[in-house]
């Protein structure tokens, strides 16, 4: 008897806590059943530096506020069938998108300078030039599935992918809401 | 329109909803009868023991033969209605309505003090409303925490008036009303003075409790500890009618 073909998943996170992460690794138990139905092959959560070219479910948390958020969204889009936003501020902006009402500059002096007692400077090599206005996946790139919450339970997670493992598409509003 | 007095001998009618036969009196509204008859109908504007607003467009409802959709909390039943009550033009009407709230203003749940205990986000989740299609308008509005007791949140404010309502008929007091136009759009406290240093404000909290998002709440709260209590409304609002 042969084993179905893994579905491949890819996973990262943008302008977020992460925390959307610790509830995917909140389904505990759960975690083992999973990897027998799929292979996550790029992630923080695994070793792999590369995306590769085809996936079949990319989730992204977190907001876009920065070229490097941008550049990965563009790429998670390109190279994966399906993409997820997971997380309210992957699907609504929520509080990396709280920075918006005010002028960028003002945000980065008031960060790295106004508050700084020693040294204020301003970081400029090595980290991604910000964005003036911070906006959800799906105000750079289409998105296929929004699962909101802070973060979404383990339990809305599990639901989501097991639906998408089954060939369906699933529906996030009958288990998970915005600031759940 | 002030909210109709119970009349004696006033006529049933008989009317179809969603496909159920149901009889009302004929000085009911459409929203009336359903919440009766428990069929749900979504509305933020309207709450039973105020006065008709007919604002938030989210109780829209379809009468067969009129080709406009109408507001079930303005309506009164006649005799021989045929009304649908979720349709899938009412549910996308409904949706994008939900999501334009979301947009106009700054609904962030995750960190607001009625997360959890909000309509506004409730009806978002019932309606499908999982993103916000439109994009965000990213205005500041400010916050006035000048009284001791409670606080304004002009972002999290939908312009439904409950406020404006209660305070003016239940408490009688008229400290809240609505200023400016559009965008602009916000409610006031008095002559849009502080809402602390306002002289007519008796502080009873009326306004907070109908409130249905986190615009109006108890200072000193924090993330989802925001519960309020409506049910002072209809048995207050019947002893005033009674009068």
């Amino acid at each position: 008897m042969s084993t179905p073909p893994k579905i491949t998943v890819a996973t990262t996170w943008l302008d977020g806590c992460s925390g959307c992460h610790m509830s995917f690794l909140d389904m505990d138990e759960r975690l083992i059943e999973l990897v027998q139905q799929v292979d996550i092959v790029y992630s923080p959560l695994v070793d792999t530096k590369t995306l590769p070219d085809h996936v079949d479910v990319g989730i992204l948390e977190g907001s876009i506020s920065s070229e490097d958020d941008l550049e990965k969204a563009y790429a998670f889009r390109k190279h994966c069938k399906i993409l997820v936003s997971l997380g309210d501020c992957a699907v609504n902006g929520n509080v990396p998108a709280m920075r918006n009402h005010f002028k960028l500059a003002d945000v980065v002096d008031h960060a790295y300078r106004d508050t700084v007692t020693v040294q204020p400077q301003t970081p400029t090599r090595g980290v991604p030039a910000l964005l003036s206005l911070v906006k959800p996946i799906h105000g750079v790139v289409g998105v296929d599935v929004f699962v909101p919450g802070c973060p979404p339970s383990a339990d809305a997670i599990w639901y989501v992918l097991s639906e998408l493992i089954a060939g369906r598409m699933p529906d996030p509003s009958s288990v998970t809401r915005f600031g759940a | 329109m002030p909210p109709p007095a119970t009349q004696p001998n006033v006529r049933v009618v008989t009317l179809n909803i969603d496909g159920r036969d149901l009889s009302a009196r004929e000085d009911e509204t459409i929203i009336e009868v359903c919440r009766e008859n428990q069929i749900p109908i979504p509305s933020l504007c309207y709450l039973e023991g105020l006065s008709i607003w007919g604002a938030c467009r989210l109780c829209l409802v379809e009468l067969a033969g009129q080709g406009r959709l109408l507001a079930a909390c303005s309506t009164r039943v006649t005799e021989g209605m045929q009304i649908q009550t979720n349709t899938e033009k009412l549910q996308r009407y409904r949706r994008t309505i939900v999501e334009l709230l979301f947009a106009e203003r700054n609904h962030v749940c995750s960190v607001c003090v009625s997360n959890g205990h909000c309509e506004l986000q409730y009806l978002a989740q019932t309606c499908g409303v999982d993103h916000v299609r439109v994009p965000y308008r990213q205005a500041s509005y400010r916050v006035d925490s000048s009284h001791e007791m409670f606080r304004l949140d002009h972002d999290r404010c939908i312009l439904c008036t409950r406020c404006v309502r209660v305070c003016d008929e239940i408490e009688g007091a008229h400290t809240w009303d609505v200023m400016g136009r559009g965008t602009e759009c916000r409610v006031i406290t008095d002559m849009a003075q502080p809402w602390g240093e306002s002289d007519t404000c008796t502080s009873c909290g009326k306004c907070v409790q109908v409130c249905p998002t986190g615009a109006l709440v108890r200072q000193g709260t924090s993330v989802g500890e925001m519960v309020k209590d409506q049910h002072f409304l209809p048995i207050l609002a019947r002893r005033r009618h009674a009068q």
